[in-house]
């Protein structure tokens, strides 16, 4: 027995893994570090942001009024509603600005653009669109849309300036999902006789709709949490009235909780603070919707 | 929708008539009044690369064509123009005339998506749709408008192409769950659902193991029945199997020799295909 054992040992004795091993655990620990760091640093701030909420209920801040109010000098009686409903128009054009054109766009560029130097220089573009600041957009949308064409700072403005931050985002990712589409289903579909649209209509749209939903959903879920493209627009920072149409000025959630932020009588910091609980409610079941979209239909790609 | 759609009328009616007038099929031999296709210097290049010589052929109706030769000698290039998929390849250009039934099928006025309404195709790759299995079925009926009683056109489709038995309880099921197997079968009911004429199959079995291959061979026969059938196939003994006809492509892009299987792998007149068939070459 132990003379076998000794003679495994010999086996093995001109192979010597312990430096490389080190090496190996070491990468191995940085990369969990790396990994736990954005967990923790999401966890410390939603901490944060559910402490500054609960001593606001402990101060007798009223998340009802905080609801169904809108913004008063007296911040027990301030509430968020005249915001949240801005959010919720502003969010509803975007949807239909940024979809419309996104997925347009998309799907000319992947299955009718020729394959030509003018398609592969808009195609450049767009992935140079996506980086630019949002600020810059909130300052197209004024000098075009609110001054020259003299909409005023109004939520169909907001909409289109958030709108143009979130499409080529949205048109990236749903080329990327038409791309996913196997070549063979449209030859197959050509083959039996469609036509280009029947083709596109009936099997690549359906086939790529779960990574154009996920994208979609993940870029607007970005759209709701912006604040520097409304305030170029002109957004009204603390609002009393509930817009009522797409051409009424309106406030937005993360302009009032930036203003609440910044008030000097801090019970409004809390109020901010349950501003933020609302917003990430609502970013984090959009995220979830499309987690949830991706998962439903993953077994189609 | 549907008066807007290419109608499939414009193309048959035309038919034997042309062939006449026209230009004789003399040197093909063989064409009759059952000729379905009929190549006349039909010559195909990739920018400028020709991929097939001159190819000059007349395939007659209801009877199975095997398509065989070396890997890159234009077989499926070949197989392409005849519904004009070839349409969709970058740099592609058809010269010369493929008659489909006396009518030939490049021809300006011509309409490629009406032509593939009477010539289905047949994958190497399975390619079924991200649909329920009676959808992929239903597919080509349904773009093509008749899609009255499609039950019965979905059952006899699946029966034909002998999966029936193996998916009629779960016609609701995706197709991506069947087998490799089934999904070619499946493709094959999807192509023959909307009764086409002819079906072209380009290695349908390639992907296969030797009991699904059995499976789709005896498939094949069956349909020449009631199909005119061209199959390209890697394997010989497939072709000396099922077809009626061969034509043997060799490196090139030419078309050697085209004859009943039986005389083309009894004694071909070629020296090149004896040997390609015999394995010395290729
Ligand atoms: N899309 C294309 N673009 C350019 N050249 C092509 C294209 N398709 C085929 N070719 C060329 O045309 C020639 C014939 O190709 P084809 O695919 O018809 O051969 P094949 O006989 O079907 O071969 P295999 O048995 O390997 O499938 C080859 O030289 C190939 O490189
Ligand atoms: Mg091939």
């Amino acid at each position: 027995m132990s003379a076998e054992t000794a003679e495994e040992q010999d086996l093995f004795e001109d192979v010597d893994l312990r430096g490389i091993k080190i090496r190996g655990w070491l990468f191995h620990a940085f990369c969990l570090v790396a990994a736990l760091f954005g967990v923790v640093m999401l966890a410390m701030l939603i901490l944060d942001v559910l402490w500054e909420a609960l001593v606001g209920f402990a101060i007798g801040l009223d998340p009802i009024t905080f609801l169904t109010s809108t913004a008063h000098r007296d911040p027990f009686s301030a509430g968020f509603i005249a915001a949240i409903v801005g959010s919720i128009w502003l969010m509803v054009f975007t949807v239909i600005f940024s979809m419309a054109l996104g997925i347009g766009t998309a799907i000319y560029l992947e299955e009718y653009a020729p394959d030509n130097r003018v398609t592969r220089l808009i195609e450049a573009n767009l992935t140079n669109l996506a980086g630019v600041p949002s600020v810059v957009y909130g300052l197209l949308a004024l000098a075009v849309f609110v001054n020259a064409m003299r909409l005023g700072p109004v939520i169909l403005a907001g909409a289109i300036a958030l709108a143009l931050l979130v499409v080529p985002i949205i048109i990236v990712a749903s080329q990327e999902a038409l791309r996913g589409v196997p070549d063979g289903m449209r030859q197959g579909s050509a083959a039996a006789g469609a036509t280009q649209w029947q083709t596109i209509r009936q099997v690549v749209l359906p086939a790529a709709f779960p990574g154009i939903m996920t994208g979609t959903i993940l870029a607007l879920a970005r759209a709701v949490g912006e604040t520097a493209p409304l305030l170029m627009v002109g957004v009204v920072l603390e609002s009393g009235l509930i817009p009522g149409d797409p051409f009424s000025r309106f406030a937005a959630m993360p302009t009032e909780i930036y203003y609440w932020a910044f008030r000097p009588v801090t019970e409004f910091h809390h109020l901010a603070a349950y501003g933020i609980i609302v917003l990430l409610t609502v970013m984090f079941s959009m995220i979830a919707s499309a987690v949830y979209i991706r998962n439903r239909y993953e077994r189609i790609r | 929708m549907a008066t807007s759609e290419p109608t499939v009328d414009d193309l048959a009616p035309t038919l034997e008539t042309n062939v006449a007038a026209d230009e004789p099929p003399a040197d093909a031999g063989e064409a009759s009044e059952e000729t379905v296709l009929h190549a006349s210097d039909l010559t195909v290049y990739y920018g400028t690369e020709q991929a097939l010589q001159p190819v000059t052929a007349a395939l007659p109706e209801r009877e199975v064509t095997a398509i065989i030769g070396p890997s890159g000698c234009g077989k499926s290039t070949f197989l392409r123009c005849i519904n004009r998929m070839n349409d969709q390849i970058d740099g592609c250009r058809v010269e010369g005339k493929l008659r489909f039934y006396g009518k030939n099928i490049y021809d300006n006025d011509v309409d490629p998506v009406a032509l593939r309404r009477k010539i289905g195709m047949v994958f190497q790759k399975p390619n079924p749709f991200p649909k329920s299995i009676y959808d992929n079925v239903a597919y080509g009926p349904r773009i093509q408008g008749c899609d009255d009683d499609l039950d019965a056109t979905v059952e006899s489709a699946l029966r034909r192409a002998a999966l029936w038995e193996e998916v009629s309880d779960r016609l609701d099921e995706s197709a991506l769950d069947l087998s490799g197997g089934q999904q070619q079968r499946l493709c094959i009911a999807r192509a023959i659902a909307p009764d086409p004429g002819v079906i072209l199959m380009d290695e349908p079995a390639s992907a296969l193991d030797p009991i699904a291959t059995t499976k789709i061979e005896d498939l094949i026969e069956e349909l020449a029945e009631e199909y005119t059938v061209v199959i390209v196939t890697h394997n010989m003994q497939q072709a000396a199997r099922i077809s009626d006809r061969t034509m043997v492509f060799l490196t090139g892009g030419e078309l050697v020799e085209f004859d009943r299987t039986a005389k083309i792998f009894a004694e071909p007149e070629d020296q090149r295909v004896e040997d390609y068939i015999t394995g010395k070459f290729g």
